[in-house]
């Protein structure tokens, strides 16, 4: 049987999912739209049911692109989604809302099961329902109370499903009900407000007159995290105390994976008969598959924090206060959480802004997301500032790479800024935009939440991002293996017949030979094709090919240079890469790294798309070419001219 | 009298009278702003905008454009 989960939101909905499915669920799309699914596999008494998350809602009528999803399901009999019985989630505190939506589906003729959960705030709040007479009220419906939060309800949710048979609604809450179209908004206000003043009449009848007792601890609270001042600084504390955590703890477990696929990749080529196989594999898919699993500490200690602010409650809060900084820049308060994600990667940061509600707010929240400095971008700052930045101190304590570090982070922050002013011009208003959120009570997060939040994280990014990143990596594998017939061949044996060669020891004749074969194929042409373009920036081909590869994912770069400057590519390697880079020389006999040709390639990485996982995320997160194509040319030409403008002032 | 949302000051209560039509006049009744409802203004963010307001025991933030729709009876001035 096909059963959906619907109710507004903060009501436990989603805790009530993980306890009914635990881990059995699995994350999807909705038919034909990018709206995220969550569904789960129930078993009662043996038989199998298929339990659907929709969007928290208050009404069937959608607010936002994500909530569309639940007035077509349930509005059209014939949609694949529509549900054979509904489990209504509500929350037993606020139950007049609560039963708005709750009513629609009652006239949609959708079998429903009713859940008065958090169960224990209601007592607590001096409210008293008296089920008995809300069943009068609807009596085909099984009403049930519980308490998901400490993992009450379960079974008797279950049981209900279990004795629910198909029975005929004897007469609907409104008499003929027929759904407004999804714009009419004076149809529907008149249609809540029908519902709204009979709903009336039942609370008055099934809940006690008490006088009800506020959350006076939330207020408290919001006293504190709301004020004018302290609520700006304790938001800024808590983002540098997150982004701290994430780049003192990420690195150990990334340092690990790093090391793992290294040896990884060696041992297969030792172990492989040599040949393209055993290339293909040691070059091609081990380093790729790495390239994508080395994110995951960092994408899940990132969403490990943010769940938490979710779950707690405190995340609204930053809505409310930095909505009205966000909006002369064309962005939403909502756009807080996707651009702070960003700064671990673009992708999940992009696929939540879907909450964003206006469409040309959470336009410009994707287009601006990637100039977001991401976790790939930091080792390739790290090999350029330790290059070029002289490790000195300013002021006798400050030091000056990671001021420089700091100054491209803001860098990029600041282009987001000036790049939404400029997107707020020219893209055009759709509907106007608005921002009604509820601030729920605060408490304390559910550990099984923030679980099941994590591994969704990481799972979308391993199946998005790694498919493309892994494809990629094998392309420019086969594109740095490949050259044109002959060409390799010939400057191999070259190599092999001069003196110098022959002076060197078995390790450094490897590595030499791997760096001329990578000069002679296909993406070494490619890199010597561009380097007139690329001249102005101070940069010669061989970073030419670096910046190719770093198509499949930024931290390519470091790889490559390895690879060109035939060094051996593992951690400990870089300070020799260092020393290899540093004496490099130009034909004039200057210095290829100096301090303007390695600034300007910073300043390139701050700027330039480059990151084909993310464009197709945003493709499909927009539906359309157009998008990510505008964000490919506005942050090459920010990249290109931003460089050429340093190298030249430096130079 | 009668004002709007928007108008009234934090620590400010009144009773809904209507809604205006606007493109989320639905969005807001659905939330609960419905007349003869009680609203109390809580909080109001750093840069007076938006407001965060008490509905049925709730705290439901909206921006002034949107409060402003809202008209209420201004219990203060009774």
């Amino acid at each position: 049987m096909k059963i959906a989960l619907l109710g507004n939101p903060n009501t436990g909905k989603s805790s009530i999912f993980n306890l009914l499915t635990g881990l059995r669920q699995t994350i999807g799309n909705f038919p034909g739209v990018t709206v995220e699914k969550r569904t789960g596999v129930i078993n009662v008494s043996e038989v199998e049911h298929q339990l659907t998350d929709f969007p928290g809602v208050y009404s069937i009528y959608p607010r936002t692109k994500d909530e569309e999803v639940v007035y077509s399901a349930l509005t059209n009999q014939q949609s694949t989604e529509h549900p054979e019985l509904a489990i209504y989630v509500a929350d037993a505190s606020n139950l007049e809302r609560n039963l708005l939506f709750f009513t629609q589906l009652y006239d949609l003729n959708i079998p429903l099961i009713l859940v008065l959960n958090m169960w224990d705030v209601a007592l607590k709040r001096g409210i008293e329902i008296d089920i008995e007479k809300l069943k009068n009220r609807f009596p085909d419906v099984e009403i049930i109370t519980a308490n998901a939060r400490v993992g009450l309800g379960k079974n008797r949710i279950l049981d209900a499903i279990k004795n629910w048979k198909a029975s005929k609604r004897l007469e609907n809450f409104i008499p003929n009900y027929k759904p407004a179209s999804q714009d009419d908004q004076l149809k529907q206000s008149d249609e809540a407000k029908e519902r709204f003043t009979k709903i009336r009449v039942i609370i008055r009848d099934v809940e006690n007159e008490n006088q009800i007792k506020l959350d006076t601890f939330s207020r408290k609270i919001d006293r504190v995290l709301l004020h004018p001042v302290f609520g700006y600084v304790i938001f800024l504390a808590i983002l540098l105390l997150v982004f701290q955590f994430i780049f003192s703890f990420a690195s150990i477990p990334m340092d690990f994976i790093d090391g793992l696929f290294v040896s990884l990749g060696s041992w297969f080529s030792d172990t492989l008969p040599k040949g393209m196989l055993s290339d293909l594999i040691s070059q091609g898919i081990i380093p790729g598959i790495g390239g994508v699993l080395v994110f995951i500490p960092q994408i899940a200690l990132l969403f490990f924090f943010i769940s938490i602010l979710e779950e707690t409650g405190y995340l609204a809060r930053v809505v409310f206060i930095m909505d009205r900084i966000m909006r002369p820049l064309g962005l939403n308060g909502k756009s807080v959480v996707p651009l702070m994600s960003s700064a671990a990667c673009a992708i999940p940061g992009i696929m939540s802004a879907r909450t964003i509600a206006d469409w040309k707010e959470r336009m410009i929240t994707i287009l601006v997301a990637p100039l977001m400095s991401c976790s790939a971008r930091i080792p390739v700052y790290t090999l350029l500032i330790s290059l070029v930045i002289p490790n000195e101190k300013i002021l006798g304590f400050i030091n000056l790479q990671g001021i420089v570090l700091l100054f491209l982070y803001l860098l990029g922050i600041v282009a987001a800024i000036v790049v939404s002013l400029l997107l707020k011009q020219f893209i055009g208003t759709r509907e106007k935009g608005f921002l009604l959120l509820e601030l729920p009570s605060y408490r304390s997060p559910r550990w099984t939440n923030v679980g099941i939040n994590i591994l969704e994280k990481v799972k979308v990014f391993v199946l998005d991002a790694g498919k493309i990143i892994l494809a990629i990596s094998i392309i420019l594998w086969a594109l740095a293996t490949f050259g044109p017939s002959g060409r390799m061949e010939k400057s191999e044996k070259k190599l092999i017949q001069s003196s110098y060669y022959k002076s060197l020891s078995d390790n450094e004749k490897q590595q030499q030979l791997a760096s001329v074969k990578l000069e002679s194929s296909f993406i070494g042409i490619m890199g010597k094709s561009i380097e007139p373009i690329i001249k102005p920036l101070g940069f010669d081909w061989k970073i030419g090919i670096s910046l190719i590869t770093s198509f499949a994912a930024r931290e390519v770069f470091v790889g490559s240079l390895a690879t060109i400057y035939a060094v051996n590519n593992d951690s400990e390697s870089n300070l020799k890469l260092i020393e290899k880079m540093r004496n490099e020389k130009n034909n004039q006999g200057n210095p290829v790294y100096s301090l303007a040709s390695g600034t300007s390639l910073m300043i390139f990485y701050v700027f330039a798309m480059q990151c084909m996982a993310t464009l197709a995320v945003v493709k499909r997160e927009t539906q359309s070419w157009k998008w990510p194509i505008i964000q490919i040319l506005y942050m090459g030409f920010l990249a290109y001219f931003g460089s050429f403008l340093c190298f030249q002032l430096l130079s | 009298m009668t004002r709007t949302l928007a108008q009234l000051l934090p620590g400010n209560k009144g009773k809904i009278l209507s809604i205006s039509s606007t493109h989320i006049s639905a969005k807001l009744v659905e939330l609960g702003f419905i007349s003869g409802s009680e609203v109390e203004v809580v909080f109001r963010a750093p840069l007076k905008d938006p407001i965060a307001v008490e509905l049925n025991g709730c705290l439901i933030s909206l921006r002034l454009d949107e409060a402003v729709n809202i008209l209420i009876e201004d219990e203060n001035q009774l």
